[in-house]
């Protein structure tokens, strides 16, 4: 069952400076869709347009950021939403934390420096259904915590008292509350060393089993894609270039950008020279014609230059955007 | 320069913070009886790695002489940093030791723009004497990683990528030509593919300009890739440190080998190791507070002995670890990292 349909979205950044306008087309063309219980992994190099990606998903779009077109529909089984044309007020009372949570890259974000753990809490749900009986609340809360496998005793603490992985497991428990419909998760674990990173991850993935509700988890760490993800969305420019199931990107990956990044990857006790990337990350205010990969892409002809590569299925749940798999010569 | 001769020596640091809590006698001791040195003849990339609030920014802080260690004593081209006074010897010591941060967003100011940093970073060392050559000087630092002015410039930190921004900071600590980089963190916001890039950056500043890297960072595997020593951090103690190649390649202590197991593999195969269950340190100040081993908690291998005394400092297969298991060099039975059953009955 469907979640939510993306299609044909294209959001850009307006900002004027010194008279000069530009637009930074940080998500340009995307169509997505998110199935209900499913870990959907969103992949791609720093500014490719990720964060800009959730933004949208997550009706939290504002200036200089604006959608310029396409459609982003949910259906939450008893009733649906037009993202792009939800109220504030709609948003606020029906869809944040109830149906949508999201953790913000820099889990600092959700919880408030000056508040203790347990205001927070009291905030998020206070704002939706009032707390009528505090002491019953507090025990909930307790339950709550302790059934992600927390001490009770973070409620009681400060965030700058909590360590970065108790911190973004806190988000995410602040998250998942009133068991939302989808989590969106924006690098949770980047800062984080790979034993609590380890950690954090089991947990969203337990959350995720139990509640079987979908998650969006948004990093450029493949490894981490491919440990977690049911199915893995590789971004470039703005676009997304190829998607399938976790299992066919890492081991038949057709686009030369997601080979790129499969192959490029270190592992303990692999010493030999892996190579970057050569040339520039694009500049989405102005980016290439043609494929928006053709300047780096080793593999690059003549039509790639020029004309952008339409999506193709390659299977039910594999597509790919590259003429050379358009010509079958890869 | 005589053979020998250290960069950096870092003798028997140790840190240790008053805190409110008593579940570690209101101490903490941040970093613990750190010893190690890279030497000028040798410039090499040293990792530091190990999981969160061990102390690994604390012993930077230290390096970087903005924090007087507690105990010990560091030294830097033969000169003790605590007798770094006045304001010309400072600037003289930051141009040669140059950090790079964990968190870029701190390191810039959401007011002002980020090539401003740059402009000034070339002027205040010297790089340049006018704006226009600091443009230049910038420009070029930018390129090494892979950005350009023109792709930075007018632009506030938050219109930036976490990437972009982080990518800044590591060209900005290039302008005035370092001896030593000490980098915190500097790749934990940026892909794969420009991680590459950076660390691959760092191996060329130490095969063609003989720069030292300090590189303290979470990911074991560009640890492993780029460096040529490195040392795991547990509670502020070292726990394991040597060739990377031993430490990370074949880990003896109980701890190193839970961190080299935790790293997620890059391919879709080996899910269900990765997956099973671990235990989480409770809290870090609880670690901290531990009489003798800080991993005694955790470790599946613990023993009466590793409660009560701190594991000494041994040299055992081409790397030093501080870990009972390995008392006298020799590596007792119960050192095989999977061990089931009952070894009496057996
Ligand atoms: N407020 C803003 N104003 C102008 N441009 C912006 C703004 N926020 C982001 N951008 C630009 O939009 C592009 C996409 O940024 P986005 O944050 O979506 O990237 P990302 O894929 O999440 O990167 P990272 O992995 O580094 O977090 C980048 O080029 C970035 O510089
Ligand atoms: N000024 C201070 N006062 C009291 N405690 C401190 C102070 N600075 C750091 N600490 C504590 O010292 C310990 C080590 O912190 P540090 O930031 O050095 O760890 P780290 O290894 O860099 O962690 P991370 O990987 O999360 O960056 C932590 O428990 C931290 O809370
Ligand atoms: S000293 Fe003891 S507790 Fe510490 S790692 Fe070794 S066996 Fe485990
Ligand atoms: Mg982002
Ligand atoms: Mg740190």
């Amino acid at each position: 069952m469907s979640l939510m349909q993306m299609e044909d979205v294209r959001a850009y950044y307006r900002t004027e400076a010194y008279g000069i306008s530009r637009s930074v087309r940080a998500v340009d063309g995307v169509s997505l869709e998110l199935l209900e219980n499913e870990i959907y992994g969103v992949a791609g190099e720093s500014s490719c347009g990720k964060t800009t990606l959730i933004k949208v998903i997550s009706g939290t779009v504002k200036p200089p950021l604006r959608v310029e077109s396409g459609r982003v529909d949910f259906n939450f089984g008893d009733f649906e939403v037009d993202m792009l044309k939800i109220s504030p007020e709609d948003m606020r009372q029906n869809v944040r934390w109830k149906e949508i949570s999201y953790v913000m890259q820099g889990s600092m974000s959700v919880l408030n420096p000056v508040r203790k753990i347990s205001r927070t809490f009291e905030d998020i749900v206070g704002t939706h259904q009032g707390i009528p009986d505090k002491k019953a609340f507090r025990e909930q809360m307790r339950e709550h915590v302790m059934r992600l496998g927390l001490p009770p005793d973070v409620l009681t603490l400060y965030p700058h008292q909590l360590s970065g992985g108790m911190r973004q497991r806190v988000a995410i428990a602040l998250a998942t509350v009133f068991h939302p419909s989808l989590i969106i998760a924006d690098e949770p674990t980047t800062a984080l060393d790979v034993v609590v990173q380890r950690g954090v991850l089991h947990m969203l993935k337990d959350i995720q089993a139990e509640s079987a509700n979908t998650v969006l988890l948004v990093t450029h760490d493949l490894a981490v894609h491919a440990n977690v993800a049911d199915r893995v969305g590789i971004m470039y420019a703005g676009r997304i270039v190829e998607e399938g199931p976790t299992q066919t990107i890492f081991q038949a990956p057709r686009h030369p950008y997601t080979e790129h990044l499969i192959n490029s990857l270190p592992v303990i006790g692999d010493k030999t020279v892996k190579k970057s990337l050569g040339g520039a990350p694009p500049n989405l205010a102005d980016p290439p014609s043609g494929c928006r990969f053709h300047p780096r892409c080793p593999l690059a002809m003549d039509r790639c230059r020029t004309e952008m590569p339409e999506m193709i299925m390659l299977s039910e749940r594999h597509r790919v955007a590259c003429h050379l798999v358009e010509e079958g010569r890869a | 320069m005589s053979a020998n001769e250290k960069l950096l020596d870092v003798d028997h640091v140790t840190v240790s913070f008053h805190i409110g809590s008593f579940l570690a006698g209101g101490q903490l001791v941040a970093v613990n009886d750190v010893t190690f040195a890279l030497y000028a003849d040798k410039p090499e990339i040293y990792s530091i790695a190990g999981e969160s609030g061990s102390g690994k920014t604390t012993l930077a802080n230290v390096l970087l002489h903005d924090l007087e260690p507690t105990e010990g004593k560091v030294t830097f081209e033969g000169r003790d940093l605590s007798t770094l006074k006045s304001r010309r010897d400072s600037m003289q010591f930051m141009a040669k030791v140059q950090p790079v941060f964990q968190n870029p967003f701190e390191t810039f100011s959401p007011l002002r723009r980020v090539e401003e940093y740059l402009v000034e970073t070339a002027m205040q060392f010297g790089r340049a004497k006018n704006r226009r050559d600091a443009a230049k000087v910038a420009d070029e630092a930018l390129h090494q990683v892979g950005l350009s002015l023109a792709e930075v410039s007018r632009r506030y930190p938050h219109e930036l990528s976490g990437g972009q921004i982080q990518r800044v900071s590591v060209a900005r600590a290039l302008i005035p030509n370092p001896r030593l980089i000490l980098a915190d963190e500097p790749v934990s916001m940026v892909d794969a593919s420009l991680r590459m890039a950076i660390v691959n950056l760092f191996k060329k500043l130490r095969d063609e300009q003989k720069v030292s890297v300090i590189y303290i960072t979470h990911d074991l595997a560009t640890a492993y890739y780029i460096s040529d020593r490195i040392a795991i951090m547990l509670r502020g103690v070292v726990v394991e440190s040597g060739p990377v190649e031993n430490v990370l390649g074949n880990p003896l202590h109980p701890y190193t080998q839970l961190l080299q197991e935790s790293v997620p593999k890059p391919a879709a195969t080996e899910r269900e190791q990765w997956a099973q269950h671990i235990e989480l340190g409770s809290t870090e100040v609880r670690e901290y507070g531990r009489l003798g081993c800080k991993y005694a908690g955790r470790c599946p291998h613990v023993m009466d002995v590793c409660k009560t005394k701190v594991p000494p400092e041994q040299e055992v297969e081409g790397r030093t670890i501080r870990c009972f298991l390995y008392n006298d060099g020799a590596m007792p039975e119960t050192a095989s990292p999977v061990q089931t059953g009952n070894l009496e009955t057996a």
